[in-house]
Order: structure tokens, then C-alpha cells, then sequence
């Protein structure tokens, strides 16, 4: 029996055009609406909608955060292997996509991460030293939301989409949307993935926005991979075209692409400041690692994929576009990598010295108010504890 | 009547107890389906988009994960939402956004990103509702850790506990009898100090067996109590109130004089609340029980059609069995 996910094409009598004519004939190549600025060969190229200006300081700290944001994945999976983390998500090849997206924020906005979002965590000026608690198992997540405008790493695919759109309608309610005023307007983005745009609290959350039409931007990373499951397993038509039948624009960026993603991504938060609701990004790119560093992407994909995929690679065209015009020089380079090296051994040292919490810590921050019968079942612990000689 | 009391049903209770706290403080929002102009398919939030707006009284898609899910995200902005589910088994939804987020999100944060959050469930059964519309989930969020769960018996419970939920910085599922909303009425004095949410009461003073109930079942023990007074039998009767945290102190004291306790609720009796109590009481009043601790509950069965519900609720003949037979051991 064929796969009902290779047949879309097929027309089915009656039930009107056939959604190749739609959507057109396949996904693969990211389409013919893929808004690029940045052709992976490092050629800049124009778009009427959202093309813009970007000037050589830009592009050279774009360049730098993505360099940076690369390392900081890249120490993050060595120290996994290390053992000195129990798990990581990388997100190699992904970079343009946070850095493009996390660029376009103003402080005001306010960012609702998956537990991938290390780019845009860095954006917000998070340490990311932070990042690696909740990964080495010390605590659930170390870092002040209020201080940063970045939420907490949410692990259930999707939940925080609500949240973003819950958190959208309290600055409705406080007064700074659409205003005018670029200091005051304020925006969310919510980032999740293609598995997760299957999750009920997603379409949930689309739902709700456009409802309210509340001042959020739904940022998909598409990488292609749900773990082992396949864009196409998750939908039949591109993922951008979902957000028409919720009521609100979607628009497909090259999200290896970081002009692209930057350009797109700010028009879509100054749609939502402006209060003309939300806007679904799907930044289109590829999972170059595993899932996580527990998965093996060999048992499930091609090697060709992954190697075609690496001609576009999100940095690499960036530096042919520098060099080729002499907008950086060898001492650019060789102060970003020192001070990628930096940041390695700060992340290295920092997660080796991370201390463990202690076990009495398990206790804390349950509840606001502390009821009596948990502050007797942590004294009865804590009794216990010292009946052992040994010091916990 | 003095000028500050009045006759007052559960319905309206709970309706004056959400006014006067969104009177109170500007944050708190209600949302949920129906809530606006309709008032709620129970009227308990009558008049109030009327009186405060539809950005403080809103009217949600139908989607109770996106209720709560939302409700999250205005928590996080420093807004208290108040939702309401609009059936108790139609709360099952959201309880993924209810278990892993309203639950842990303060402990996940350190305590940074608290959620003053209540999430009211009309609950429990005898309204001759079809499937869906009867049930008793409250053991299932009495076994989160991170979440509160209270439930009102009376109006003038409804009026305060509604209160001081929305006042609590922790999140709490506030249970209402929803048989009891139109029932009967009693008298409110505003200007009256209420105790503590999450305390438990003892409503009718008696020696020879406790007997302990929350929510719709506080009525059914109290006729039960009168019921054995009338053949000499005399039983207190505690309304438990808040079931996650437990206020065992009342019952402890209680059950060391009587020796004897049954403890009754609409919820299955396996794992419901009755089991923890029970396990609870043996625990502290070993020495002084005279007999084992007794559960009047629900069957473990699904909620039955409605023209044999009452054969499934506890009712005044099986409380009074269970005394019967706490006496006879």
C-alpha cells in the first residue's frame, strides 16, 4: 500500500483543486515562497516584501553570534560526552534561525523558548553557562525570566504556546500594544518546532491568538526532524500554510538564512506591537545533530540529506558575503575565535564546578505558602538524614 | 437581619465572592466559556462582564488546555485568572497544562514565576446530567504536588473561600457542589471575619463517631448526624474543606475522642481522598481507634446513567451503615 504522505498530489475528484496545484509540488527545497536574502552560495539576493538594509556592523555581529552561539553548542554536546552534562539539544545548524529571530527583539518583547532556544537565549544576554543546570540535572532552570524577557526551557512539546499567547493578552490588557510608541509596544514570540506543530496546545494556542488577536509570533523552527519522524509525517501541506486556516499570515523564511530570518521575523513583531495580531514564521532549516545527544540519527536518515543540507549552512554563507565584499579581515577572525575559545572554557569550568544542590533542596519553592504537612515531611527528612553519620 | 446580612444561595455566594475580589484587585481576570454575557452555564459570574468588561471577564474559544494554558501566560504577567471549567469532566483536557505547568511552574522557577491561579470546577453529581457532567476528580489534583485543592460545602464558605483562593499565591482548584449551587440559602454576614482557607471545621459537635465530608457531601453527613440522633447516636461531623493540603488537627482531636470515624465523598473510594485520610488517621490515632477507619464513596465503576446516580452517591442510608457498622465492631 503506498504512503498516504507521498500521494498528496492526487487529485480527488470533487473535492477541488489537488493541493500540489495548491501548495505546489513538493516541500524539499523549501518552495518557491521561501523568503531569502542570502543565498547559501553567500550571493545576496532581493525580495519585494521584505527585503532591507543591513548595515556592515550588523552583519559582522551576526556573523560573530552565530559563531559564538556554534560553540556554545558545540562545548555543551563535548561536556555531554564527558559526562559532565545528561543531556544536551543541540542545535547545530539552527543558528541563523535563533540568531535571526532573537536579533529582531527589542527588550521589551518577550521570548518563549523550547528547551533548544540557546541562540536566542544568548540574544537576551543570558549566560550560558545558565542554560546547562536544567541539562546537567542541578535544577529545572537557573536563570530570572523577569530579568531577561526569556522564559523558562518548557519540555512539553508545545505547552509554552499557550503561555506566549496567555502572556500576549496581559500586555493587550496592560496598554503596550499598539500604541505608537517603539519604547512602550511590546511583543511575544513563541518558538517551537514541526513535531510540535501537531500538539493540541499549538493549534490551541493559534486559535486563541487570532481570537484575541493578540501580539504574538508563532516562530516554527522546522528542521525537518521529530526525533526520528519526518516533517511529513507531521503535515501534508507546508507548515506556513496551516496559519491561513487559523485566520493570521504565515510566511515560509530561509531559516539558514540569517538577513532573512532577521527581516522576516522583525516585521512579524512589529505587526503584533502594532496590534495587528499574530504571525506564524516557519524558519525553514535543518537538525544537522541528533534530537538530542541520546538519539542516533544514522538509524532513521540519509547521510545525503545531511550532506546536502551542509551546503546551506547558516554561517558559511554569511562569511563568503564578508569576505567577498572585505567587510571583516583576518583580525575580526581571529579575535571572534579567541573569544570563542573563551567562552568554551568559561562554559567547561563553569559546568565542572557547578555544585550539585543539596538533597533538602527538593523541598524549596514547592509552593508559595509552604503547607504544614510538607514542612513536617521535609523535617522528618532532614531527622532521618542525621541519624547517618555521614554528611550529605 | 442586620444591614450587612443577607440570604444567599451557593450560586450567588460564589458570584459575590468574585465580584468583591475583582473588586479589590484589578488583576484578577475570569475567563472560561460562557462566562461573559450568558454569566457562566451555572450563572455564577452573572453580571459580571456587565459590570467589569470584557478584558476582565472573558469569554474563551472552547478549548480548556487553552484556557489554562493561557491563563499561564497572564499569570505570568501578574494578572490572578480565575477560570472556570465549565463541567468537572471536561477538565481532563487541560490537565496536562494543569499538571505540568500551573503545578511546577513556581518550583521549576525557584519560586520567580509564581501562579496565583484558580481553577474552578463546578464537581460532583445528582443534577440528572448526562455522561461527563457528574464527576469527582479531586484526588487526581490532590496528588500533584504544587497544586492546592479546596472545595466549598455552603454560600457562605463560597463567598469567602472564593475570596481567599484568588488571594492565594499558589494555585488552587476550587471544587463546587454543583447540586448545591440553587439549593438552600443562608445567611452571609460581610462584615464577618472568615478562618483560613486551608483549614478544615467542625460543623456539628457529637461523641460517638466522626464523620467527615467536603463539598456535597457535608449535607448528606449532616442529615445522616440528625437522622442517628433521632435513635440516640450522637456524631460530629467535620467539613474537611481544603483536601490538598489535608487540616488534620480538627480531625485528629475529633477521632481520639470518638475513637470511630467514616469519611464520605461523591469521588471512587479507591485512592480518593478517604483512603489518605484513613491512612492518616491510623497513623496519628492508633491508641484510640475503636474500629477501623470506614469509606463512603462512589463505586469504582464510571459515573452510572442518571436514573440510577443515586444508587451510585453516598447517600444518608449507606453513611448511616458505615456508622453502624463502625459501632458494631
Amino acid at each position: 500500500m503506498p504512503d498516504p504522505a507521498t500521494e498528496r498530489g492526487q487529485n480527488r475528484d470533487g473535492f477541488g483543486p489537488d493541493l500540489a496545484e495548491v501548495f505546489g509540488p513538493s516541500q524539499n527545497d523549501g518552495g518557491p515562497e521561501l523568503v531569502q536574502l542570502l543565498t547559501p552560495e553567500g550571493e545576496r539576493v532581493h525580495h519585494p516584501e521584505f527585503d532591507m538594509d543591513f548595515s556592515a556592523e550588523q552583519l559582522r555581529g551576526f556573523y560573530r553570534d552565530m559563531v559564538l552561539t556554534r560553540r556554545i553548542d558545540t562545548e555543551a554536546t563535548a561536556l555531554q560526552r564527558h559526562g559532565e552534562l545528561g543531556i544536551w539539544a543541540q542545535l547545530l545548524g539552527q543558528e541563523a534561525a535563533q540568531i535571526g529571530a532573537g536579533r529582531a527583539l527589542r527588550p521589551q518583547d518577550y521570548v518563549f523558548p523550547t528547551y533548544r532556544e540557546h541562540g536566542v537565549a544568548y540574544c537576551r544576554g543570558l549566560d550560558p553557562l545558565k542554560l546547562l543546570g536544567l541539562f546537567r540535572g542541578v535544577d529545572h532552570g537557573s536563570w530570572d525570566p523577569k530579568e531577561v524577557n526569556f522564559g523558562q526551557y518548557t519540555i512539553v512539546i508545545g505547552a509554552q504556546c499557550l503561555h506566549a499567547t496567555g502572556y500576549a493578552m496581559g500586555m493587550q490588557r496592560d496598554g503596550v500594544v499598539g500604541t505608537g510608541d517603539p519604547e512602550r509596544d511590546a511583543a511575544v514570540i513563541a518558538h517551537f518546532g514541526d513535531g510540535a506543530s501537531s500538539q493540541g496546545d499549538v493549534n490551541e494556542a493559534f486559535i486563541f491568538a487570532a481570537s484575541y488577536n493578540a501580539p504574538v509570533v508563532f516562530f516554527c523552527q522546522n528542521n525537518q526532524w521529530a526525533i526520528s519522524e519526518p516533517i511529513e509525517r507531521q503535515t501534508r501541506i507546508p507548515l506556513y500554510q496551516r496559519a491561513l486556516g487559523f485566520g493570521f499570515p504565515g510566511v515560509r523564511v530561509d531559516g539558514n538564512d540569517v538577513m532573512a530570518t532577521y527581516a522576516v521575523t522583525q516585521a512579524a513583531l512589529q505587526r503584533a506591537r502594532d496590534g495587528q495580531g499574530p504571525t506564524f514564521v516557519e524558519a525553514y532549516t535543518y537538525r544537522m545533530g541528533a534530537h538530542t545527544t541520546t538519539d542516533d540519527p544514522t538509524r532513521y536518515r540519509l547521510n545525503d540529506d545531511v550532506e546536502s543540507w551542509k551546503l546551506k549552512d547558516p554561517i558559511a554563507r554569511v562569511e563568503a558575503y564578508l569576505r567577498r565584499n572585505g567587510l571583516i579581515d583576518t583580525e575580526f577572525v581571529d579575535d571572534l575565535k579567541k573569544e570563542a575559545d573563551d567562552l568554551g572554557a568559561h562554559l567547561r569550568e563553569g559546568c565542572k564546578s557547578m555544585p550539585d544542590p543539596k538533597a533538602m533542596q527538593m523541598f524549596d519553592h514547592v509552593y508559595a505558602d509552604m503547607p504544614e504537612e510538607l514542612v513536617t515531611q521535609r523535617d522528618g527528612f532532614a531527622a532521618y538524614l542525621e541519624t547517618f553519620e555521614e554528611a550529605r | 437581619m442586620s444591614a450587612s446580612t443577607q440570604k444567599i444561595t451557593l450560586a450567588k455566594g460564589l458570584n459575590m465572592g468574585l465580584r468583591k475580589a475583582m473588586e479589590d484587585d484589578p488583576k484578577v481576570l475570569v475567563m472560561g466559556e460562557d462566562v461573559g454575557k450568558l454569566g457562566g452555564v451555572f450563572r455564577i459570574t452573572d453580571g459580571l462582564q456587565k459590570d467589569f468588561g470584557e478584558d476582565r471577564v472573558i469569554d474563551s474559544p472552547l478549548a480548556e488546555s487553552g484556557i489554562v494554558g493561557t491563563a499561564v501566560g497572564l499569570a505570568l504577567r501578574g494578572y490572578r485568572p480565575v477560570v472556570e471549567i465549565q463541567f468537572d469532566g471536561f477538565v481532563y483536557p487541560a490537565y496536562d497544562q494543569i499538571v505540568c505547568q500551573v503545578a511546577k511552574m513556581h518550583y521549576r522557577s525557584k519560586g520567580r514565576s509564581p501562579m496565583p491561579m484558580v481553577i474552578r470546577i463546578p464537581f460532583g453529581g445528582g443534577i440528572g446530567a448526562v455522561e461527563h457532567h457528574s464527576e469527582s476528580p479531586e484526588a487526581q489534583f490532590a496528588h500533584t504536588p504544587g497544586l492546592k485543592v479546596v472545595a466549598c460545602s455552603n454560600p457562605v464558605d463560597g463567598y469567602w473561600m472564593m475570596q481567599q483562593a484568588i488571594a492565594s499565591d499558589d494555585p488552587v482548584i476550587f471544587l463546587e457542589p454543583k447540586r448545591q449551587y440553587h439549593a438552600e440559602k443562608a445567611e452571609l454576614d460581610e462584615s464577618a471575619t472568615p478562618e483560613p482557607l486551608f483549614t478544615s471545621r467542625v460543623v456539628r459537635r457529637g461523641d460517638d463517631v466522626t464523620v467527615l465530608a467536603y463539598g456535597p457531601t457535608v449535607k448528606t453527613a449532616m442529615s445522616a448526624a440528625e437522622a442517628a440522633a433521632t435513635e440516640g447516636r450522637s456524631l460530629e461531623v467535620i467539613d474537611l474543606r481544603t483536601l490538598s493540603p489535608l487540616d488534620m488537627g480538627p480531625v485528629y482531636e475529633s477521632v481520639r475522642r470518638t475513637g470511630r470515624a467514616v469519611i464520605t465523598h461523591e469521588a471512587h473510594v479507591n485512592l480518593g481522598i478517604g483512603s489518605e485520610v484513613a491512612a492518616r488517621i491510623t497513623e496519628e490515632c492508633f491508641y484510640s481507634l475503636e474500629s477501623p477507619v470506614l469509606r463512603v464513596g462512589g463505586f469504582d465503576t464510571p459515573y452510572p446513567a442518571s436514573r440510577i446516580e443515586e444508587d451510585f452517591l453516598p447517600d444518608l442510608d449507606r453513611v448511616l451503615d458505615a456508622v453502624d457498622r463502625t459501632l458494631a465492631y
